[in-house]
């Protein structure tokens, strides 16, 4: 390790925290007391289950510099927008490519 | 911010953790977390929970349970609950509330301050100025025996093919075996030696890779709950990378608020290897 050990640290805040390590501790751990709005426990056991396989992906998007949900934590409408964003790039580029493919025919 | 909305009985409060009642300056000055009322203190008796007002809309019961199926919105859910978790125990010494704690008013948020009362103010002594450190460590596969395989020497086909492919293969299974026999000693030896300079310790269940996405087999995933006074002596006693055996790799996670540690002892399971 090569971290000075007598430095004061602040507390990892979660931008460079590996998501695995935050899932586990905000799922599986901190004290559970119900709150009025039942989420039963088989819920989030269920998942966590199928987090372990979706999330992989969540942090390969991550390295590649789409990082909208650390931008928006509220994250619903701007996520949405930039996933309409992506949609219509891709539709141009196809929509390009077919006009290229005509040309090329006699 | 809150004062846009109504904030009667049936606003929802998203509860993120607890205080000490007492403890007003700890609460962050941070844009709204998920996107409602922004961060707010709920005292009752002795405690006091930060708390936001958020969207019914998301937070309802049932928009709730479908956003659970959402792994976009949960890892965004997870990461904003973790900040503020983060910059409050910077502040004072706090208990983390499980992710998706939502409560009915202010008076829903009081009914569940008041229920856990006792659980809460036996934890805020235990984890005062004390930091959880995560400690993983991971066995690579042992290496490739050299020239193709061929441990007993000579060329594997011909009349002798068949045993001599039968004796490698049990070769190569000693080998894996004794690797894993190795990691697994030593992964009891660090957390007995880390233990010991720890206040408490607990053992979480290994990894899943394609969550991780670390390399190698996670043989070792412990949490430990150390005082400020004792860190340096922690840390001094985590090994360089180049005191472990070939193959072995040490990752060390922290300082995070003690989320390991807010159950009680009595509530905590298998400590030990």
């Amino acid at each position: 390790m090569t971290f000075p050990s007598g430095m004061p640290r602040p507390y990892e805040d979660g931008g460079g925290a590996n998501l695995a390590d935050i899932l586990e501790r905000v799922l599986d751990k901190g004290v559970v007391i119900a709150g009025d709005i039942r989420i039963n426990l088989l819920d989030i056991e269920l998942l966590t289950i199928k987090l372990r396989l979706v999330v992989a992906s969540v942090e390969r998007a991550k390295e590649m510099g789409i990082d909208w949900w650390e931008q928006d934590p509220a994250l619903s409408s701007r996520a949405r927008r930039s996933e309409l964003g992506q949609e219509n790039e891709e539709l141009r580029r196809r929509i390009a490519e077919l006009e290229d493919r005509r040309e090329e025919r006699p | 911010m809150t004062e846009d909305r109504p904030l009667d009985g049936d606003t929802l409060f998203y509860v993120y953790t607890v205080i000490e009642a007492s403890a007003t300056d700890a609460l962050p000055d941070m844009p709204p977390p998920l996107g409602g009322g922004g961060l707010r203190l709920v005292s009752a008796g002795r405690h006091a929970a930060v708390v936001e007002a958020v969207d019914a809309l998301h937070f309802e019961e049932e928009p709730l349970r479908g956003h659970l199926e959402d792994l976009e919105w949960l890892s965004a859910v997870a990461r904003a609950h973790h900040g503020v978790v983060a910059a409050v125990g910077g502040a004072t010494t706090t208990v983390p509330m499980r992710l998706a704690t939502v409560c009915r008013g202010e008076e829903g948020v009081r009914r569940l301050l008041a229920g856990a009362d006792e659980r809460i103010a036996e934890a805020l002594v235990r984890l005062a100025g004390a930091q959880e450190w995560g400690v993983k460590l991971y066995a690579g596969q042992p290496p490739e025996p050299p020239g193709g395989g061929t441990v007993g020497g000579g060329p594997a086909a011909g009349a002798g093919g068949g045993r001599d492919y039968l004796r490698r293969r049990l070769k190569d299974r000693d080998v894996r075996e004794a690797s894993r026999t190795r990691a697994a000693r030593t992964a009891r030896d660090l957390h007995r030696e880390l233990s010991r300079h720890a206040a408490a310790a607990v053992l979480h269940p290994p990894q899943d890779r394609r969550l991780s996405r670390a390399e190698g087999l996670h043989v070792l995933n412990a949490a430990y709950l150390v005082p400020a006074a004792g860190r340096e002596a922690f840390l001094d006693a985590v090994p360089p990378p180049d005191a472990l055996d070939a193959g072995l790799r040490l990752e060390v996670t922290g300082p995070w608020v003690p989320y390991s540690f807010t159950a009680g002892a009595d509530e905590e399971a298998g400590a030990a290897l």
